[in-house]
């Protein structure tokens, strides 16, 4: 059968190839900040981060329906919901409209609002200059709090666009027990 | 014959001979029946889904569970079926065609191939599981993931196993290629199923470790505070697609490339002509290999990339079928003024070249992001990739069985059932098939258990050639069992054009042990 020279030949290849293996199952987790890096590099990954103005020039020429909407995510109990439904905006024109949080709960929570936009596409041409989605929000037990938000269309959004939707959902930052929390937490508000 | 002895290596009978076993052809038989049982639950998967698409409405199924069987069928035709089953060819062919003894870690390839149960028992047994399997589908998006029941963990060790046991087998295959080759069997002197199998190797040793890191953090998403993938935590979904494809689209080539070996091998046989342009062949592989890690998001068109990034991905993706028409290209002209027969390996070879060249064209229209926007996630994608890996794989797999049935076993399989289960198969698998390209045209989203009644027609047509091309299937094993057990004595070397060592330096059957001292190739 094999001879020792060939045995050992054998041993040296199998370790450079485990050595591969293990460097690639590195180089998995390697892509999580890489993606990060390369999201922010060229832009993409701007959700929670304000947004810079360049033109602020207020096209009169056109009207954009706005329309504003809230969830909240992981069956939290709290309620999210914009102060107005739609509003009708100039591109370039400042727009503040406000949303509403309210915990009945007895639970204190970390959450984070995530942005999303209808149409997808619609989204790059939405500055939002001040949001409650840029950093995470602690919400105290039975609080009520207002988030203001403040946001211009760029005018440079396509002309085929007259209507555009933001939306927010309010996420759970979890914490190890939050599910035992928010069980107890529902519980009480039932009874 | 000078290379066979007769030893007498003293092991135990009956079922310990198969659980101790380091013998690469043991191993190689169990890789193929495991493979084959795998194939069959999976293709039950597969009814119970063209059962319930039969006609609109829910009848047969709930939607949960249809969303499982989808997920399972998936899961257990790739990493189950296909991919052991090309396994088994590598153990029983590669060590006889480069005269080696075995292959060069007897051990560890008894290890590889036991995981493997272990592993199809957790697959499968995830169904019964609190909640059941988890029903998202093969490629196992976050953050679906992380809401799934413990079946979904059960299915994520499942892919660690099976992921350990291929790249052992991975680490053996290429140890044993670059090692153990007889004197004179230089590289390039190599049979084209080797080197593809040379490729395939690094391929699953730099893939599979970033799949198992990709289900390691679902799996701590779930269960122990991070946020990989969940958005509430900052994390992003839609990386997970990236690292999930970025094993992906390699995969679809581990899938693929041993496949083109086999026909590589079964062509010029049955032309009785050397291989057309061998050294095009092989880096025309190579170029596949290598390219496949450079266009995964051909697979995310839809989740927002810039358009610099789309059109990168567009044109890399085209380029792929550069190579891939080389070796078309080649297959063919080693068929020009060949004398052909056709008999059951070659006409399946036919069959792949045919309708896995129709894949590689579906595949280039949905390469166009413009198209694939449109076509992404709905039946086009599945007729594309069924053409593909059952087209394609499954069939040159079939090809395989047929050709090397006889040196295995030293009897021949019944030349006319086996041209009946050829035609049974191609004639089902379009029937299956080819509509879905009219379905996803039309707009049939996939992964779904009800549609609208505009589709009803071709669903029907499917779910008959489904349940047609599965019954051929049952039919293949009655071919198999019964060539084991009464099939005529196959000659020394039923095929008179094969030039590989298996054929040429190798009695009919061949011995259990081959090639102790090796066979001198030079000159
Ligand atoms: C010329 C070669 C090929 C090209 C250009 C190509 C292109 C593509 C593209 C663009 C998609 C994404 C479609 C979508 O999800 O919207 C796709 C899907 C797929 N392809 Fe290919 N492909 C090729 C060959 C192959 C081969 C050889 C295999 C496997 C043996 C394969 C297996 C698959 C699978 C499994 C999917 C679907 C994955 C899923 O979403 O579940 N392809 N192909
Ligand atoms: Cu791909």
């Amino acid at each position: 059968m094999a001879s020792d020279t060939s045995k050992l030949e054998n041993r040296q290849t199998l370790k450079k190839l485990v050595f591969i293996a293990i460097l690639m199952f590195g180089f998995g987790y390697a892509l999580v900040p890489l993606y990060k890096k390369i999201c922010e590099v060229t832009g993409v990954y701007s959700l929670t981060k304000p947004d810079e103005v360049v033109n602020t020039q207020v096209d009169e020429s056109r009207s954009i329906v706005l329309e504003f909407d809230a969830n909240s995510r992981n069956e939290t109990g709290w309620e999210i919901i914009p102060l107005e439904n739609r509003k009708t905006v100039h591109p370039g024109e400042l727009v503040q409209v406000t949303f509403k949080l309210t915990n009945p709960t007895a639970t204190t929570f970390e959450a984070q609002a995530i942005p999303s936009y209808g149409p997808k596409e619609a989204g790059q041409y939405v500055k939002k200059l001040e949001c409650f989605c840029f950093t995470q929000q602690k919400i105290n037990a039975n609080e009520t709090r207002d988030f203001p938000v403040v946001l211009v269309i760029d005018p440079e959004l396509p002309k085929d666009v007259t209507t555009v939707t933001l939306s927010y959902t309010m996420f759970e930052i979890e914490v190890k027990s939050t599910t035992e929390n928010r069980q107890a937490s529902l519980r009480e508000r039932q009874s | 014959m000078e290379a066979v002895h007769d030893h007498d290596h003293h092991q135990p009978a009956g079922l310990m001979r198969y659980v101790t076993t380091t013998n690469h052809k043991d191993i190689g038989s169990m890789y193929l029946w495991f493979s084959f049982v795998m194939f069959l639950m999976g293709g039950v998967m597969a009814l119970v889904i063209r059962a319930e698409l039969f006609q609109p409405g829910l009848q047969v199924v709930q939607p949960e569970f249809f969303n499982q069987m989808t997920t399972l069928h998936g899961l257990i035709m790739v990493f189950g079926a296909i991919m052991p089953a090309f396994v088994g060819f590598a153990n029983w062919q590669i060590p006889m065609m480069i005269g080696a003894p075995d292959m060069a870690f007897p051990r560890m390839n008894n290890w590889s191939f036991w995981l493997l149960p272990p592993a199809g028992i957790l697959l499968a047994g995830s169904l019964l599981a609190p909640g059941g399997a988890g029903g998202v589908g093969w490629t196992l998006y976050a953050p679906l993931t992380v809401q799934q029941g413990m079946g979904m963990d059960m299915m994520i060790f499942s892919i660690h196993i099976l992921g350990m046991s291929s790249i052992m087998g991975s680490i053996n295959i290429v140890t044993t290629i670059l090692n153990l080759r007889a004197p004179g069997m230089t590289m390039m002197k190599m049979p084209l199923f080797v080197w593809t199998w040379l490729i395939t190797a690094y391929l699953l040793i730099a893939a599979m470790p970033v799949l198992a890191g990709a289900v390691t953090m679902t799996l701590t998403d779930r269960h122990f505070g991070t946020h990989f993938f969940n958005a509430a935590g900052g994390g992003d979904p839609v990386m997970y697609q990236h690292i999930f494809w970025f094993f992906g689209h390699p995969e679809v080539y581990i899938i693929a490339i041993p496949a083109f070996g086999v026909i590589s091998e079964v062509i010029p046989t049955f032309s009785r002509k050397p291989l057309f342009g061998y050294a095009s062949m092989v880096y025309a592989t190579a170029s596949i290999a290598i390219l496949s890690f450079l266009v995964w998001a051909h697979h995310m068109y839809t989740v927002g990339m810039p358009v610099e990034a789309q059109l990168y991905y567009m044109f890399a993706t085209m380029l792929i079928a550069v190579p891939t028409g080389v070796k078309v290209f080649n297959w063919i002209a080693t068929m020009w003024k060949g004398s052909m027969s056709f008999e059951t390996p070659m006409l399946f070879a036919q069959g792949f070249l045919f309708l896995f060249t129709i894949g590689g064209f579906t595949g280039l229209v949905l390469a166009l992001t413009p198209v694939d926007i449109q076509l992404h996630d709905g039946y086009y994608v599945v007729a594309h990739f069924h053409y593909v890996m059952v087209a394609g794989a499954l069939f040159a797999a079939f090809a395989g069985v047929y050709y090397w049935l006889p040196k295995w076993i030293g009897r021949m399989y019944d030349e006319r059932l086996g041209k009946i289960h050829f035609w049974l198969s191609i004639i089902f698998f379009n029937v299956t098939f080819f509509v879905q390209h009219f379905l996803g045209l039309a707009g049939m989203p996939r992964r779904i258990p009800d549609y609208a009644l505009q589709f009803a027609d071709w669903n029907m047509v499917s779910s008959i050639g489904a349940f047609g091309f599965g019954f051929s299937q049952i039919f293949f094993l009655y071919i198999l069992l019964k060539a084991i057990k009464s099939g005529e004595k196959a000659p020394e070397k039923p095929w008179d054009g094969a030039t590989t060592l298996e054929w040429t330096h190798l009695p009919t059957p061949a011995p259990y042990h081959s090639f102790e001292t090796p066979p001198n190739l030079k000159d």
